[in-house]
């Protein structure tokens, strides 16, 4: 496929347009207790339960930096491949709404703890290049719940005060595919480095999505609008959509774009204008002065350095060049850090002598679709990886046909069955005794001499017959090979 | 004994100690002194009862052993302390009630001391006369209609008329000194860093410091040993060493060389205060200390960017008072115009004056001009002190440039009211330690204070050149009891 082929565009008429995207992905911190405070996090809580003092904001109360966050923000910014910076400032961000009770929010405006960086792509014409702008820690605000009366709001706090990292790209993606790669990219990532877990239901990976169209072949980035708080990939890939057409449907109308803030409407599937530049808040950022500037030593982060897993890009070519795994296998089994957390173990638990491209196989295979149909994450796997290997095994060194493993493996979901067990207790073993199945066959052609003598005639079709003869006659436990060998030896 | 409110707190803790007298004798006192004490309006809230059964469990179980055994006192309301409302002089937290108390409180409670109330103070500590408090001004128990000085007016004006035996207040921009200076008494202004902040209704937070009022320097001394404390639940308070301020007070200052700022003669500085910055000067050389005329050549900005800074933080502080969680809140048509409501209603004049300032001056286009400028010359401030501090070990000027004026005189001039600041502001806007002390009488016989600023963390030092000076002057506060019930 060449560059070409791939290249997401807009047509009007004679025009063509290429659309410009840069996400602000706001990933919660996987952290016990929130950024400036010692409230759980725990997601689900009865509303107004993870609430101090701070996060309500009462009077003389003082926010207190979290370590443990502060780590975790440095520990993804190492992941990004990103500078961290020794020196970052917590500001304060002034707006008043009622889920936000400090009337700010402390954010991390002029001095990040994370600066440039870059996150690589698997696309389908090959590697893509995605700069990261920048990584801020900031708090979350509280949720506003207005349908639980006619009359009143409601203000749930829990959420107040939860670390939040803000990762901002530069306007570097080019579709809605590169947008799905990217997310899922940088959520690999973090969930490699257990920074963030990812979990886009429970709100804890949310992007604001900037949208801006060009003429193909331009150079100048066009006038962006802004979609807010947008929280699965599905509907990030409908707004882009439906935002990039109105914006070139604008253009070709003649008319112009306003630089604005939109909504991205899930029930209609269209963006809907929230607040124009005009009337944009100011927020007067100014220094938190609650908060001492954040430093952290050379030490520090080395240590956090020391602490990083191998990250998906590192273990995808260790795949590659150590289990001699093509680069599509490699992708499938390192996005996502349980899947090849499973691989590995399967591996280690096959010992020397084993089939990597089976194990690979029936991974991607049989344990896919049977985790896919009953709706379960490869961490929840019925079968553990341990039996796993001894089923690839048994396959390997011939004990069981693929055919039957297929059975064993059905009968191993029911509460992690060892499929050695189960191959003993069923009787399930591979013939693979040459006297026995040569004995066997010799009485197949004894049954079937007209057919035998027509495959000899040239009808080779035939041989499929004397094979499914033979396996039926086996109860399908034959080896396959042999039987083949046998019967080209005696037809 | 009949006059146990005029004893200091030194004395009260020998004779309780002594038992020649019990916590409840105290307690009564002071509390009796206090019901007649209604005109000065110097609390607003009170907690005599509960006060006096705390003095009477001391005293069935009293432990000497602590630095404020059995002592009552009163603190301004500023300070957060569980299950007393504590308003900040504010009608938007008329009902506040908090369930926490603040650190320096803890720490006061903890060495023994009971709490008589919770005293009058400018609506969240924004003024120089205690009379922008939402449950009205402040009198001074030196004359009628006299301005006991702000904002920590409730405070200054309780232990000059001893109500208490001693107080704490907080200084932002001179909120301690000013009053204590207006009403014949000692305040001290700590390093920034050196009392936790934790529980105290925010002003400004690079500014505030709580520190102690009393009526003599040793008293001072040995409440800033009880209230400065580190504390991880404040990110800016800092972990030094702390002395035993009162243990190691000397009057012995010889061979020190005190700084006298030329800067600090400012225009239209009365002659009285002129003269007693000169008999200062006399006693430090009287004390066997030296003085050195110093430059501190930024002074002139210290105002302008205090009122910058402070406003700044202070618009943002105050945003959490919305009426959404706690407090006085307004009906509204909607969210927006609740919050308008609460807010015009809840918070007074001067208040909302600051609350715009600080919006302004930080506002995306102004940001640079106004806030960004004021923390460059802050740091100029601050590095005229640290040349300075090569040179002396203190400095010595007037804690205010006037004494006492009347109530009404200033509130419709607010920049003149500003000006009561210029001498403390400057200390504030560096974080260094600063200490007024009574030190003469103007023609009207209302007190003069002078102030000592000291390097960071050298609290000691400035309390003993303030131990010595205060031997010299002999200062007698002139109180009239015009108010007595």
């Amino acid at each position: 496929m060449s560059k070409k082929d791939t290249e997401y565009l807009i047509n009007r008429k004679d025009n063509q347009y290429e659309v410009v995207i840069g996400l602000e992905v706001h990933a919660q911190v996987l952290s016990e207790s929130k950024l400036f405070s010692t409230s759980a996090t725990k997601f689900g809580a009865e509303p107004n339960t993870q609430v101090s003092l701070v996060d309500a904001a009462f009077p003389g109360m003082l926010p207190v930096i979290n370590e443990f966050c502060v780590k975790q923000a440095i520990k993804t910014g190492i992941g990004l491949n990103a500078k961290i910076n020794k020196r970052s400032v917590f500001d304060r961000k002034n707006y008043f709404y009622a889920d936000l009770p400090q009337g700010y929010q402390i954010s991390q405006f002029k001095d990040p703890i994370v600066g440039e960086g870059k996150v690589i792509l698997d696309m389908p014409n090959g590697q893509k290049e995605v700069g990261i702008e920048r990584l801020h820690l900031e708090q979350d605000a509280g949720k506003s719940i207005h349908d639980l009366d006619p009359q009143n709001t409601f203000v749930d706090l829990n959420r107040s005060g939860v670390a939040l990292m803000e990762i901002v790209s530069k306007p570097d993606l080019r579709s809605p595919d590169e947008v799905n790669a990217y997310i899922k990219k940088l959520r690999s990532i973090m969930r490699y480095l257990g920074t963030c877990d990812g979990n886009m239901q429970e709100g804890s990976l949310r992007a604001d999505v900037n949208v801006s169209v060009r003429p193909k072949g331009s150079k100048e980035f066009g006038t962006r609008c802004e979609i807010k708080n947008v929280n699965s990939i599905k509907f990030m890939q409908m707004a882009i959509e439906y935002e990039a057409n109105r914006q070139v449907d604008l253009i070709e109308e003649g008319k112009t774009i306003d630089q604005e803030t939109r909504l991205f409407d899930t029930k209609k599937n269209e963006t809907r204008s929230m607040r124009s530049k005009e009337d944009a808040h100011d927020y007067r950022y100014f220094p938190d002065p609650d908060l001492l500037p954040l430093d952290v030593s050379e030490k520090f982060i080395e240590e956090l350095k020391n602490d990083i897993p191998e990250l998906p890009d590192d273990k995808k070519k260790r795949f590659i060049e150590e289990f001699k795994l093509s680069s599509y296998e490699a992708n499938i089994l390192v996005s996502d850090i349980d899947t090849a957390k499973y691989f590995e173990e399967v591996v280690a638990k096959m010992g020397k002598n084993k089939d990597i491209k089976l194990a690979v196989n029936w991974i991607t295979g049989e344990l896919f679709a049977v985790l896919n149909s009953k709706g379960l994450e490869i961490s929840q796997s019925p079968v553990s990886a341990k039996n796993f290997a001894i089923l690839i095994n048994l396959i390997k060194n011939g004990t069981i046909s693929g055919k039957i493993a297929k059975t064993v493996f059905e009968l191993m979901i029911d509460g992690d069955k060892d499929p050695q067990k189960i191959v003993e207790e069923k009787g399930l073993k591979q013939q693979s005794d040459p006297k026995a199945l040569e004995a066997l066959i010799d009485k197949i052609i004894n049954d079937n001499r007209e057919k035998a003598i027509e495959y000899k005639q040239g009808k080779e079709k035939l041989f499929g017959f004397f094979v499914g003869q033979a396996m039926k006659a086996s109860g399908g436990k034959a080896n396959p090979q042999l039987i083949n060998e046998i019967l080209k030896k005696k037809l | 004994m009949s006059d146990i409110t005029k004893q200091s707190l030194t004395e009260l803790v020998e004779n309780i100690k002594n038992k020649k007298l019990s916590s409840t004798d105290v307690t009564k006192a002071f509390i009796d002194r206090s019901e007649k004490s209604e005109k000065l309006n110097a609390y607003i809230t009170n907690d005599f009862t509960s006060a006096l059964d705390k003095a009477k469990k001391f005293d069935q179980k009293p432990n000497f052993d602590l630095k404020l055994p059995g002592i009552p006192m009163a603190v301004k309301d500023l300070f957060c302390t569980k299950n007393i409302k504590t308003t900040a002089g504010s009608k938007i937290l008329n009902n506040f009630i908090p369930t926490y108390e603040s650190t320096v409180t803890e720490n006061i409670w903890n060495e023994g001391a009971i709490l008589l109330g919770k005293l009058n103070c400018d609506e969240f500590a924004m003024g120089s006369s205690n009379e922008t408090s939402f449950f009205g001004n402040v009198q001074s128990p030196i004359d009628k209609n006299l301005v006991p000085g702000g904002s920590s007016g409730g405070s200054a004006s309780a232990v000059a008329g001893q109500l208490t035996p001693i107080t704490i207040g907080t200084d932002t921009g001179g909120s301690i000194r000013q009053p204590a200076s207006f009403t014949g008494i000692v305040g001290l202004k700590p390093t920034y860093g050196s009392c936790s902040r934790y529980g105290i209704v925010a002003f400004a937070s690079s500014l505030d410091q709580a520190g102690p009022m009393a009526q003599n320097v040793k008293d001072c001394a040995l409440l800033h040993e009880v209230i400065s404390s580190y504390d991880p639940k404040d990110s800016t308070s800092i972990d030094f060493k702390r002395n035993h301020y009162s243990k190691k007070l000397t009057n012995n200052i010889k061979g020190k060389k005190i700084g006298i700022p030329k800067e600090y003669r400012v225009d239209g500085m009365p002659k009285e205060i002129e003269n007693l910055w000169q008999k200062g000067i006399q006693y430090i050389k009287d004390c066997g200390a030296e003085t050195i005329d110093i430059s501190l050549p930024n002074t002139s900005y210290a105002l302008p960017t205090y009122y910058i800074v402070a406003p700044a933080e202070a618009s943002s502080n105050l945003a959490r008072y919305d009426g959404v969680k706690y407090g006085f809140r307004a009906k509204g048509e909607n969210l927006i115009d609740m919050y308008e409501k609460t807010r015009s209603e809840g918070f007074g004049a001067e208040v909302q004056r600051r609350i715009m300032i600080g919006t302004y001056v930080l506002s995306s286009g102004y940001y640079d001009a106004y806030y960004l400028k004021a923390q460059k010359v802050r740091k100029l401030i601050k590095n005229d002190f640290d040349e300075a501090y090569k040179k002396v070990d203190a400095i010595l000027t007037p804690s205010t440039p006037s004494s006492a004026f009347k109530i009404g005189e200033k509130t419709n001039d607010p920049v003149s009211m500003y000006l009561n600041d210029i001498f403390t502001v400057p200390v504030n806007l560096a974080g260094l330690p600063g200490i007024s002390i009574p030190a003469g009488h103007d023609s009207k016989g209302y007190p003069l204070g002078l102030q000592i600023i000291g390097k960071a963390f050298d609290e000691q030092n400035i309390l003993n050149i303030a131990y010595a000076m205060e031997e010299k002057i002999n200062f007698k506060n002139k109180i009239t009891d015009w108010w007595i019930k």
